[in-house]
């Protein structure tokens, strides 16, 4: 076992940043917009360091997929203490196109190039919410997958995942090599303070495309149009508390 | 300023000016307040109380790092685990 664990991680709009459609309704507004990794990603991360300060894996490499900024995201892994970057070039109209299914291509070939014991990937990205990418990356390698992820143990050569459901916790055990995605209480990622981020400008980024994987990019998606949610109502205030009971039953609340 | 303590006190202001880009009032609000704070203590020449006032700096570092995570934190909770959409089993 070669002790490797493959890290995705996505640059996405901030969280905090108020999301604006652009006027033409083609896509949302991007330029100019602070860009940081995505949560889930961060979360992913810092379970792979752990696991290495823990001395259970040897390396962490952290994968982007994304034009040249996608390098700064994995800047920031390498500070969170990741061993070495691999920035997938993606730009323009293919980055616009590019999904869960081109980037588990993208992975799967990672994995196989890099003989990976483990991926670990962020559960979904907050700009797309797509909660596809781990799940597809499992499928085109055959691997089993631990899936929304709140806690993991590592039991000789299997995994004990203790994942999030809807009704409340499974545990599951699977065999490794496996796919992991992160969910919010697996961990508290640490912060990629300015020393760390120094320290980390020795580690090295590989540069490739996905045609030296040999990964095709093309999409078999289009986006006909993006609108911005329905605009809140405005809220009614009442006098009296019969007058809400009344107000409840007539919009079928109660 | 001793020179080994001004290096500490730069890297300190540096380290706080990084972690003032995801202030939510603002990177120039925070800068503003960081430079004031540290300028109020310009001419402070004792040694033992400058290390106090670093430690200090580096108690806010703490402090900021365990806010932008709270934040993002409930952000994310709110946004993906709606307490109401629980389904009945």
């Amino acid at each position: 076992m070669s002790g490797r664990v493959l890290v995705g991680v996505k640059r996405v709009i901030d969280y905090a940043v108020k999301i604006r459609v652009k006027p033409d309704n083609s896509s949302v507004v991007t330029d100019g917009v602070k860009h940081s990794m995505n949560p889930f990603c961060e979360i992913a991360v810092e379970e792979a360091v752990k696991m290495k300060e823990k001395k259970i894996i040897k390396e962490v490499v952290v994968v982007s997929c994304g034009p040249q900024q996608a390098q700064e995201t994995i800047r920031t892994a390498l500070a969170m203490g990741a061993d070495r970057g691999i920035h997938v070039e993606v730009t323009g109209k293919d980055y616009e196109q590019l999904g869960p299914l081109q980037v588990s291509k993208i992975m799967a070939a990672l994995a196989k190039k890099e003989d990976a014991q483990l991926i670990i990937l962020g559960k979904q990205a907050i700009d797309d919410d797509c909660n596809q990418t781990g799940q597809m990356t499992a499928a085109l390698l055959d691997w089993p997958q631990g899936t929304f992820a709140s806690e993991l143990t590592m039991e000789g050569d299997k995994i004990k995942v203790v994942r999030e459901i809807d009704g409340g916790l499974e545990t599951v055990k699977i065999n490794t090599p496996a796919v992991i995605t992160a969910d919010l209480r697996l961990n508290t990622p640490r912060y990629a303070t300015l020393p760390n981020i120094m320290k980390a400008k020795k580690k090295k980024i590989a540069n490739l495309k996905p045609a030296d994987l040999e990964v095709d990019i093309t999409s078999r998606l289009e986006v006909l149009r993006v609108d911005e949610p329905p605009q809140r109502e405005a809220g009614v205030k009442v006098e009296t508390v019969d007058d809400l009971v009344a107000r409840l039953k007539e919009a079928g609340r109660i | 300023m001793a020179n080994p303590l001004k290096e500490q006190v730069i890297k300190l202001y540096k380290t706080l000016l990084y972690l003032g880009r995801d202030y939510p009032q603002g990177a120039a609000y925070f800068r503003g307040r960081l430079k004031s704070a540290f300028m109020k203590n310009k001419d402070e020449m004792d040694p033992e109380k400058i290390q106090k006032l670093v430690a200090r700096g580096d108690f806010v570092i703490k402090e900021l790092e365990a806010l932008y995570f709270l934040r993002k934190y409930r952000a994310m909770k709110k946004r993906y685990f709606d307490p109401e959409k629980k389904s009945d089993s």
